[in-house]
């Protein structure tokens, strides 16, 4: 049997490696903590607290902390599962996102998250925010109402691209998505259809121009099995734990 | 002797800012209806066409509330049914005719009644019967409170058909992977 440190998930012992997250060290041994701006490629980033449990007590991102030996850590528990429906919904009532009109329908993240968690209603107040496309690009659309600012496209496009395409601009209420151009306009920037940075959204922002229905709604990522199914299969996995 | 059948269910229905394909989409259930019509009565419904609603166990609205008279029949419904059921995206969130709300009314009656070519003499509609429409597009739970919501636009036929076996035979309704959908 393996000698790894282990610590303890929702009662049981997963090992880990020194190095993994609590998010990466339950991955790979093929247990699900919801998450949104996590993705096994990229650093973690904290940003949207869906991975949020409860380690010793104290609530943290499971995505930022530290696997420790022994450490005691609650996720599949009411109270944090009713906190991540209600981030979610959170996400839905700040941005403008109508599903039946969205091409990234079926291969999005919140979506599937909402539907995973029971999330039947928005739960807060639509903010209606005023956030016009930008179209200028002849291949690719940037639809900001659907923005997440989970940050992947960013990560992607200086890590991945070495372009730094995207960036987060402003605090709070007004953080927003912008491109790296004088005239804030992507067809000035010098992305690329290959980059990274096109397949990382989480939801439908960057989006390749006419492709849209290629997939049809109904055989969707998301429409075959639950996020929680899909994210083990994506997770890099222990060798103890493959099938 | 044998026992009196058990009591249908009342359930009444209505279609307030929606195009009613979540009526359509109840219609799907096919051959299922008649075991349902077994266990329930439909009193308003635009499958009845009675005007009002009586009291009720059960109401299902489709569509948001985009206008004065969308107002008066959710609070008849609120008022007269035990269960209120907001069915589909434009029920539960405000569906499309939401997309307006980002939008200056004004702008948009103007956009639709006085520059759409086809209307080459259109002027905006100010006749008395017809409802006063509200700046903004709401969904069913910012006017009265409502017990579920079954998003989807519109929710499957089988969605509709689990939720309702569910909630007729007294389980609280739960719609799982597959029947869950916000499109
Ligand atoms: S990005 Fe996802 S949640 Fe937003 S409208 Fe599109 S499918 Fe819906
Ligand atoms: S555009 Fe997509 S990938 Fe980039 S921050 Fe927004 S949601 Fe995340």
């Amino acid at each position: 049997m393996s000698k790894r440190p282990t610590f303890i998930l929702d009662d049981q012992e997963v090992p880990f490696e020194p190095g993994q997250t609590v998010l990466q060290a339950a991955l790979a041994a093929g247990r699900y903590i919801p998450h949104l701006c996590y993705h096994p490629e990229f650093r973690p980033h904290g940003s949207c607290k869906v991975c949020t449990a409860r380690v010793d007590g104290r609530m943290m991102a499971a995505c930022t902390t530290p696997a420790s030996p022994g450490i005691n850590v609650e996720s599949e528990t009411e109270e944090l599962n009713d906190l991540r429906r209600m981030l979610v919904q959170m996400l839905f009532a700040e941005g403008n996102h109508f599903c039946p009109s969205c091409e990234a329908s079926g291969n999005c993240v919140l979506q599937a998250l909402g539907y995973d968690l029971g999330v039947l209603t928005a739960g807060f107040r639509h903010m209606f925010p005023v956030r016009p496309v930008d179209a200028s690009h002849p291949d690719i659309l940037l639809d900001f109402n659907r923005c997440v600012l989970c940050e992947l496209c960013v990560r992607a496009s200086n890590e991945v691209d070495g372009k730094g395409v995207f960036a987060l601009s402003g605090r709070g209420i007004d953080k927003h998505l912008v491109v790296n151009a004088e005239s804030n306009q992507l067809a000035d920037t010098d992305i690329a259809l290959d980059d990274k940075a096109m397949e990382v959204c989480p939801v439908g922002v960057i989006l390749k121009k006419r492709v849209g229905f290629a997939v049809p709604i109904g055989e969707r990522r998301y429409d075959r099995a639950p996020i929680s199914a899909q994210a083990l299969a994506d997770a890099p996995r222990s060798p103890e734990h493959k099938k | 002797m044998s026992a009196a059948p058990p009591r249908k269910l009342k359930v009444a229905t209505t279609s307030l800012a929606g195009c009613f394909g979540c009526h359509m989409s109840l219609l799907d259930i096919d051959e299922r209806l008649f075991p349902l019509l077994d266990k329930i009565q439909f009193d308003r419904s635009p499958l009845t066409d009675i005007k009002h609603c009586g009291k009720c166990d059960i109401g299902i609205i489709e569509g948001g509330v985009c206008n004065a008279e969308n107002v008066r029949v959710l609070q008849e419904f609120r008022a007269n049914c035990r269960i209120l059921v907001a069915i589909g995206a434009c029920a539960v969130t405000g569906g499309l005719p939401a997309q307006r709300n980002h939008l200056d009314l004004g702008l948009c009656l103007q956009e639709v009644y006085e520059t759409e070519p086809s209307l080459s003499k259109g002027c905006i509609p100010d006749d008395p019967e017809l409802p006063l429409p509200l700046d903004k597009v709401h969904p069913l739970h910012e006017v009265v409170k409502v017990d579920y919501f079954i998003p989807g636009c519109p929710p499957s036929a089988d969605a509709i058909w689990s939720f309702l076996t569910d909630l007729i035979a007294g389980r609280t309704p739960r719609l799982g992977h597959g029947l869950i959908s916000y499109d």
